[in-house]
């Protein structure tokens, strides 16, 4: 199967590759994976005043195209706030990076990695009120 | 022979995770030299038609039992479970962070050529699917908790994945 030049440009030169560091300020964290295909994805989000996204970073172990998915994930969350964030769907994703439909989960990996880091945000953000 | 038997009913073996993997490999041979496509070379269309389906059935059937995760999965299947697999947030959190730091160490073996603790993380990785498979047995055959069977397949499919990437690092090693 032959990936797309969008694909190809983001698993080569993958951005925002790595992780915060775990007492950084505002760093909220989605774990999610995929048993079908066993890949594993790790997005961070650190997220500034008025809930603004301010940097992102990710972690995949898995093909070309969830890599790739999520390396665009992190491009399109900075500067949204959380709540912005959330409207990010896995076609938009999939349309982007043309994925075939046999990779359509990929993208669909990477939007729950999305819900998963605002869920993280928004917990902390609880407990940090309450306490 | 009756097309819409079970792949355990089809080798006459009883439908449970604890397999008897020397039976199933007889019966298997037994069967596939009964319905071989070459037995019917000068057949007529019709029964060369239904030996190849049938050589096709019992490979699948074979191949499905033979596997243990595919048995256990199968197994869900005959118990109308879902294993869930297409949903993407039904792992828990630690299970997905032990995962990860598996896939890292992983990787830096494999960029450090590390061949040796290639090895090692192999074997704790086989030491770690015997006692999943174990755990699938008692959950299947004796206490028949699907729903919990059904979360250790899930983690299984995980682990399997990581074997594949251990050993290519391996071999990547060698190269």
């Amino acid at each position: 199967m032959a990936y797309s030049v969008k694909v190809l440009d983001h698993y080569e030169n993958p951005r925002n590759v790595g992780s915060f560091g775990k007492e950084e300020e505002g760093v909220a964290t989605g774990m999610v994976g995929a048993p079908a295909c066993g890949d594993v994805m790790k997005l961070q989000i650190k997220v500034g005043r008025g809930g603004v996204i301010e940097d992102a970073k990710f972690k995949t172990y898995g093909c070309g195209s969830a890599i790739a998915s999520s390396s665009l994930v992190t491009e399109w969350v900075k500067g949204k706030t959380v709540e912005q964030a959330l409207d990010i769907k896995n076609t938009q994703i999939a349309e982007e990076l043309a994925l075939p439909p046999v990779k359509i989960h990929c993208s669909i990996l990477a939007e729950d990695a999305i819900k998963a880091a605002v869920a993280d945000y928004k917990k902390k953000h609880v407990d940090q009120a309450a306490g | 022979m009756d097309f819409t038997t079970d792949h355990f009913s089809l080798f006459e073996l009883p439908p449970a995770f604890r397999i008897d993997a020397a039976l199933l490999d007889g019966r298997y041979l037994e069967m596939q030299s009964r319905v071989h496509p070459d037995r019917f070379a000068s057949a007529g269309e019709a029964d060369r038609r239904l030996s190849l389906q049938w050589a096709t059935r019992v490979n699948e059937a074979y191949q499905t039992l033979k596997n243990p995760l595919s048995r256990a999965r199968y197994l869900l299947q005959l118990a109308a479970h879902d294993v869930g697999s297409e949903n993407n947030a039904a792992m828990p959190a630690d299970f997905l962070v032990e995962q990860m730091a598996w896939r890292e160490a992983v990787a830096e073996a494999r960029a450090a050529r590390e061949h040796h603790e290639l090895e090692h993380l192999h074997h704790r990785l086989q030491r770690e699917i015997r006692e999943r498979h174990d755990e699938l047995a008692v959950l299947l055959d004796d206490r028949r908790d699907f729903e919990q069977a059904a979360d250790r397949v899930r983690r299984l499919m995980f682990i399997e994945k990581l074997l594949i990437e251990i050993d290519d690092a391996m071999v990547a090693c060698e190269e």
